[in-house]
């Protein structure tokens, strides 16, 4: 015979300092004994007022606050902001310009996907080594970075129509090390976890979405591919020359933890073969226009411009409005991070407190691209 | 590559099945009615023509004289983009719109993002409150007429010192 207790629903408040929510995300939920049944998020408390700041500053000026939106993708958020201006203010931009923003942002692709891998091991307990192996890699790229244009993090590396800064001599060899290395680190990584029977049956199974609730809510990115749809941007809409390339694009349909963890250490390698490409192609010449054609104080005529990216967490897209003077009028900004958390309530309930960061990690958020 | 619905055609398309809602087409835009939101939106999901299945973004632009509301839809059967306009709350009046959440939810942690920083109201939201702000923030800081820090410093030539506080610093002088 056995005897059902009942337990009281308990609400608790998770965040905004909690070690597990990466950066300052705050959550009441509510559980029945070890089961979620009842989610809020709440957001804002990193809310730094980005879109209001950019109207005050210039069109070159703006590309230091979209650093400091998803900062760990900050390369990834100059291209959407330029391709953005350069649409608006009608620039062409340089080739070798744009070559070397590509060679950028899929290095920062890799990094980006690196935090969120390890970080989602370590939400699933296993707590430090795989963090370190992936930060470990991932530092080698802050050091490209630095070679670049002296910053690790917030790089501001994009202008308009281009790079304000050529790759200096001793970059190729030094990327071309890191890209030598990376894949066997990738395999490590592999034989280690993905192959790993505890991760597996932690993340199977756990927070699965459709496809068509993940497109009614807007949810894009590697989120989106972990169901089978196959929607990825470079490939759908080309922006700068993602059409000379080729690439795969890695798919998965369980649409489960273990699914979207998958397919961002797939796509890493994807990235390594768009930046042996992109070397292939590269040829000298002006990195970006000049500066009579395009000068610092830009000046756009009246209108507005919507471009987007597909940023290593979905579609980031920047929605520019100018009335002719030196700064935006209004700069929108959509972020994937925040979009991406329109399922999360969906997401948890009915899972256990102990997979509960384990789904969370899994979208890949970056509070500093939430809350703006 | 996407492809972008022209302004015109999409104008002429939706006038098609729902005649009259369509106010203005210029480009790759087109303005619409704020009334006839839900029923245009509908047509756009569900209709076999156009079948934008993703709202990739909702945002508000304060035009002072108006406020102007812009979708930006996503096909990904078609690979193609719209971008439709709306334009609400004439001479700053109260500003408002049918929500879209019934029809994407996508459109949720967005239009709630538009009501905090820019005050447009969303009939239907099913959760209609600020997101990024504390509520009972004053006024809505994406407004352009919101008074910045600058703008609240009360220059030289107009200060006015309280009654009060003038006699206690004129006292501890004597």
């Amino acid at each position: 015979m056995t005897t059902q207790v009942r337990t009281e629903p308990i609400t608790v408040n998770l965040g905004p300092q909690h070690p597990s929510t990466h950066g300052v995300f705050r959550m009441r939920v509510t559980f029945d004994g070890e089961e979620i049944i009842d989610v809020e998020p709440i957001f804002g408390y990193l809310h730094r007022g980005s879109e209001k700041l950019a109207e005050e500053r210039t069109y070159v000026q703006v590309v230091t606050l979209t650093d400091r939106m998803d900062y760990v993708g900050s390369m990834l958020n100059n291209q959407a902001y330029m391709l953005a201006v350069e649409k608006l203010a009608g620039v062409e931009p340089a080739p070798r310009g744009v070559w070397l923003r590509m060679i950028a942002s899929e290095l920062q692709r890799i990094a980006s996907h690196l935090v969120a891998v390890g970080f989602l091991i370590q939400d699933l307990g296993a707590w430090g080594t795989p963090l370190i192996y992936t930060m470990r890699e991932r530092e080698k790229i802050l050091d490209l970075f630095e070679m670049l244009c002296g910053a690790r993090i917030t790089n501001s590396y994009l202008r308009p129509g281009g790079v304000f800064m050529d790759a200096p001599e001793e970059f190729w060899p030094a990327m071309n090390e890191v890209l030598d290395e990376l894949p066997p680190r990738i395999d490590d990584l592999d034989d280690l976890l993905t192959d790993n029977d505890i991760i597996f049956s932690r993340t199977k199974g756990v927070s699965i979405l459709t496809p068509e609730q993940m497109i009614d809510a807007s949810i894009t990115g590697p989120m989106l591919r972990a169901a089978g749809v196959d929607w990825d941007l470079r490939h759908r809409d080309p922006y700068d020359y993602y059409d000379q390339v080729k690439f795969d694009r890695p798919l998965h349909t369980a649409g489960d933890n273990f699914a979207r963890y998958w397919v961002r250490v797939q796509e890493m390698r994807e990235s390594i073969k768009i930046i042996r490409q992109c070397e292939q192609l590269i040829e000298p010449g002006p990195i970006r226009p000049e500066h009579d054609d395009v000068p610092w104080l830009l000046r756009p005529p009246v209108g507005d411009a919507y471009a987007a990216i597909e940023h290593s967490k979905g579609e980031l897209g920047f929605y520019l409005v100018s009335d002719g003077s030196i700064s935006p009028y209004r700069c929108h900004v959509r972020a994937p991070s925040l979009i991406n958390l329109t399922l999360l309530r969906d997401m948890l309930v009915g899972e256990l407190l102990a997979d509960m960061f384990v789904s969370f990690g899994s979208v890949d958020i970056n509070m500093g691209e939430v809350d703006r | 590559m996407s492809k972008a619905w022209d302004g015109a055609k999409l104008a002429e398309a939706i006038h098609k099945s729902i005649p009259d809602v369509v106010v203005d087409a210029n480009g790759t835009d087109i303005w619409i009615e704020p009334d006839s939101v839900l029923e245009v939106m509908r047509l756009l999901r569900d209709d076999a023509e156009f079948q934008f299945q993703l709202l990739s973004s909702v945002t508000a632009v304060d035009y002072i004289s108006y406020f102007e509301i812009v979708y930006h839809l996503t096909s990904l059967t078609r690979n193609a983009t719209a971008v439709i306009k709306s334009k609400t709350g004439f001479g700053r009046d109260e500003a408002r719109i049918p929500s879209v959440v019934d029809i994407w939810r996508g459109a949720d942690l967005q239009e709630r993002e538009v009501w905090d920083l820019m005050g447009i109201i969303f009939e239907g939201h099913p959760n209609h409150k600020r997101i990024m702000l504390w509520e009972g923030f004053p006024g809505h800081p994406l407004r352009k007429d919101l008074a910045t820090y600058e703008q609240s410093i009360v220059p030289e030539a107009e200060r006015r010192v309280p009654s009060g506080v003038a006699n206690e610093v004129e006292e501890g002088q004597g």
